[in-house]
C-alpha cells in the first residue's frame, strides 16, 4: 500500500512524494514510514506517542478518527494520506 | 517568491469579492523552482468555519486529499494556500500563523476592503519544525503570459 508524504514532510522522506510499506494496519503503516524514515517521526507525533492534533490521516477518502484510528485495516490497494490542516483567520 | 500569471492573480482576488464579507479560501497547485513557487493552478475550497465565517477559515482536509491527488496525477503539487481578510490588512495574524503547518509554501493573504479586493501579500512559511516555524515576506511576481499545460512537471507520474 502506499503513504502519500504531504510537501512539507518529503524532506525527511528522501523527497519522495510517496512510500510504499505492507502493512496490516494504519498504525502499522505509519510505523513502518517512521522507522525507515525516522526524521519524520517528531513531525508527525507528540512527544508521548500520539499523532499530532493538526496531522489528519486518511485511509483513501475516510479520516482514521471515524474508522478505528490507528487499528484500521488496510488493503494492499489502500492508499493512506498524510494531511497537515489548513485554517487561519485575522484577529481583532 | 510565488509565481503566478495574472489570471490566476485575478482569481484569488475575484474569489475574496465574491464571499465578502465572509473569508474565503483554496489551494495553488503548482510546482517548486529553487527557491519559488510556481502556481499552475488555482483551486476554490469551501470554508468549513460557518461559526464565524467572517475572521475564521478552515479548508476541509477531505477536500485537501482529493485535490492533492488530483494534483498529483497531473504532475502538480500543493505549493500554496490562500485566503481572504475581509475589512483588514493582507497581513498573517497570530491565528494564521498557529494554524499554518506547510512549512515551505506560500500563504496568500486578501485584503477585501468594502467587498473590493486590495491589497494581495504572500508569506512563505518557513522553519524546521512546528515549534520554530514563522512566516516570511515573499514576493509575489506575475507573470502576463499563460503557462501551458504542457510544460510542467519534472518527471512522469
Amino acid at each position: 500500500m502506499k503513504i502519500l508524504i504531504p510537501t512539507p514532510l518529503r524532506q525527511y522522506a528522501d523527497k519522495k512524494d510517496a512510500v510504499e510499506v505492507k502493512a496490516g494496519t494504519v498504525g502499522d503503516a505509519l510505523r513502518q514510514l517512521t522507522t525507515t524514515h525516522p526524521e519524520l517521526r517528531r513531525h508527525l507525533y507528540t512527544d508521548d506517542g500520539k499523532l499530532r492534533a493538526f496531522v489528519n490521516v486518511y485511509l483513501n477518502d475516510e479520516d482514521i478518527r471515524y474508522l478505528q484510528k490507528e487499528n484500521t485495516p488496510v488493503r494492499e490497494s489502500d492508499t493512506v494520506s498524510i494531511v497537515p490542516s489548513i485554517a487561519g483567520g485575522w484577529d481583532l | 517568491m510565488l509565481l503566478l500569471n495574472n489570471s490566476h492573480y485575478a482569481a484569488v482576488r475575484a474569489h475574496g469579492e465574491e464571499t465578502y464579507p465572509h473569508e474565503c479560501c483554496g489551494v495553488l497547485l503548482g510546482v517548486f523552482e529553487d527557491d519559488a513557487r510556481r502556481v499552475y493552478e488555482v483551486v476554490r475550497c469551501g470554508n468549513t468555519r460557518q461559526d464565524r465565517p467572517g475572521d475564521r477559515y478552515h479548508i476541509d482536509p477531505r477536500e485537501l486529499v482529493r485535490i492533492q491527488r488530483q494534483g498529483r496525477d497531473r504532475g502538480l503539487d500543493i505549493v500554496g494556500f490562500y485566503h481572504s481578510h475581509p475589512d483588514h490588512p493582507a497581513r498573517w495574524s497570530q491565528t494564521d500563523l498557529a494554524e499554518a503547518h506547510w512549512i515551505g509554501c506560500s500563504y496568500v493573504i486578501i485584503s477585501v476592503e468594502q467587498g473590493k479586493a486590495a491589497q494581495t501579500n504572500s508569506f512563505l512559511l518557513t522553519g524546521s519544525v512546528e515549534e520554530d516555524k514563522r512566516f516570511v515576506d515573499e514576493e509575489i511576481r506575475v507573470e502576463a503570459t499563460e503557462i501551458a499545460s504542457e510544460q510542467y512537471g519534472s518527471g512522469a507520474r
